[in-house]
């Protein structure tokens, strides 16, 4: 887990006449994630698609960063871990730890200088595995569909684009989408919108008795919301920096 | 057909035990060969509540383990003779129950029974998963407050998921039996009502057992409340229940506080 320190912007000497805005370089800050493989792979590749077939799209439009110091890997091993990941739709954008002599132009380039800044957690969806019935298909926003109702303690993550759900979410059951969530019954539990950083994501439910709300990480719990809403039909929206719930009628 | 029925809640204090004596001595009492089986390893409880822990010599362990077989450890009723007990063992943690073990002693019991009840514990750890994972039929006993369906919720939910019938695409019938229900209370509004209950779990009411002395006065002699006092009106709704579990469409009966004609004309004035 790293983060790219921020970038300080180069002081430009103001010129009197500019016939031209001067090139403006900014910095971002993304958490990258870290891959370190370890010997055996083939139990670590086990291991990640153990990961992968639990949470389709943990990996999707994330920035992944290859820290190989402790495989300490030859050029031919590299070259087979990097079309191992490729092969899994991981997409690599910079090596940590590679020695210099094993790096080809055709690969990702060296990074270095990252700060840790803890774990990302892989949402543990084993416990409690969502209907079959409702297999999500990884494709790019691609909406999944729920026909029955999330029980307490199921959780859904779907972070490829909308959630709809049929039934009811219970006090204690959780969805979490890259795009929006319609809930056609009663929300009791927490629904998690927006969550790749979508700011246009919505909540959408039929009756309105909500845990928790949130949209691309700005979030309200029930005792925020108070009982306004409470039992209503409501979609809930980002406006700048505020949730904003209407009631749908 | 033999029928493997799990009584669960998640939830202890519920009414697991009490509900599952009480509709195994219905059942029984219908000419049904019937056993229950004490899942709750280490805190059993089943056989005080059927009157036979002064019989046990043999238990589930036992049989799972293959240190005895399953009729030296089959306690059969004093009262009725089709109906058994399985008692669990109280030395032993549920760690000793094997996945395996349950499945074989399960498949022997479906030879020799029409009912097969299933007295889960508290909780959804390993006790309460391998009572359920053979089940046909599942009883959530829920009591009208919201951790308890909450919880309830949670059990369903893992019904759905971790059984063997699940497993293979198929579906667990699920009941619910909402028990310690106390009209008086429901009348001031301090517990939930039925309907709120029904719509949160949305599972098919199978009958609503009233808090009654009747209840805790049977468990401590020993006698399940459907044998001890069948007139009883928590009796009278583990019978109906028993019923609708057989497939019988019986009107349902809310307990209400009123009181009849006569407690109208004697009995004290509200001041």
């Amino acid at each position: 887990m790293r983060k790219s320190g921020p970038y300080k912007e180069p002081d430009f000497v103001t010129i009197a006449v500019r016939p031209r805005p001067s090139l403006r370089f900014r910095g971002r800050s993304f958490l990258a994630l870290v891959l370190a493989p370890v010997v055996p792979l083939r139990d670590w590749l086990e291991d990640l698609d153990a990961v992968m077939k639990n949470s389709p799209g943990f990996f999707a439009d994330r920035a992944i960063l290859l820290d190989v110091s402790a495989l300490k890997p030859s050029k031919s091993e590299l070259k087979f871990l990097l079309a191992a990941l490729k092969m899994r739709d991981i997409r690599i954008i910079g090596l940590e730890g590679a020695a210099p002599q094993v790096l080809d132009p055709d690969m990702p380039g060296p990074v270095s200088g990252g700060r840790a800044a803890g774990d990302i957690e892989v949402p543990d969806l084993d416990a409690m595995p969502i209907p079959v019935a409702s297999a999500p298909q990884p494709a790019a926003n691609s909406t999944l569909l729920i026909e029955g109702s999330l029980r307490s303690g199921q959780s859904i993550l779907h972070t490829e684009g909308d959630v709809t759900i049929l039934g009811s979410v219970a006090s204690g059951a959780e969805v979490v989408a890259g795009g929006s969530i319609h809930i056609y019954g009663a929300l009791r539990g927490r629904a998690i919108a927006g969550c790749t950083g979508n700011g246009r994501a919505r909540i959408f439910c039929r009756k309105f008795e909500a845990e928790l709300i949130a949209i691309d990480g700005l979030y309200k719990t029930a005792d925020d919301l108070g009982t306004k809403f409470h039992g209503q039909p409501v979609q809930v929206n980002l406006d700048g920096d505020a949730i904003i719930l209407k009631t749908l009628d | 057909m033999a029928k493997v029925l799990v009584v669960t809640s998640g939830k202890g204090g519920v009414g697991k035990t009490t509900s599952t004596a009480a509709l195994g001595a219905a059942l029984a009492h219908g000419g049904e060969k019937v056993v229950v089986i004490d899942f709750d390893v280490g805190l059993r409880n089943l056989d005080l509540v059927m009157g036979a822990e002064r019989r046990v010599v043999f238990d589930l362990i036992n049989v799972v383990q293959g240190d005895a077989k399953l009729n030296q450890a089959l306690i059969r009723d004093k009262r009725m003779e089709n109906l058994s007990l399985l008692p669990a063992s109280q030395t032993r943690d549920k760690d000793a129950l094997t996945e395996e073990g349950v499945a074989r002693v399960l498949g022997e019991l479906r030879e020799k029974f029409d009912w097969i009840i299933c007295d889960s514990p508290a909780g959804i750890e390993r006790g309460a998963t391998l009572a359920m994972r053979h089940a046909d039929v599942a009883v959530v006993v829920t009591n009208p407050e919201v951790s308890s369906v909450r919880d309830s919720d949670r059990i369903i939910g893992l019904l759905d998921s971790k059984t063997e019938k699940a497993e293979k695409g198929e579906r667990v019938e699920k009941h619910l039996l909402l028990t310690r229900y106390d009209p008086a209370r429901a009348e001031r509004g301090e517990m939930l009502k039925v309907d709120d209950v029904l719509e949160i779990l949305s599972i098919p009411l199978i009958g609503i057992i009233p808090e009654s002395e009747e209840v805790l006065r049977a468990s401590n002699v020993g006698s399940p409340v459907t044998l001890n006092n069948p007139g009883s009106a928590p009796s009278k709704a583990y019978f109906d229940a028993v019923r609708r579990l057989k497939g019988e469409t019986v009107e349902m009966t809310i307990p209400t506080d009123r009181k009849g004609l006569f407690g109208k004309l004697f009995g004290r004035r509200a001041a």
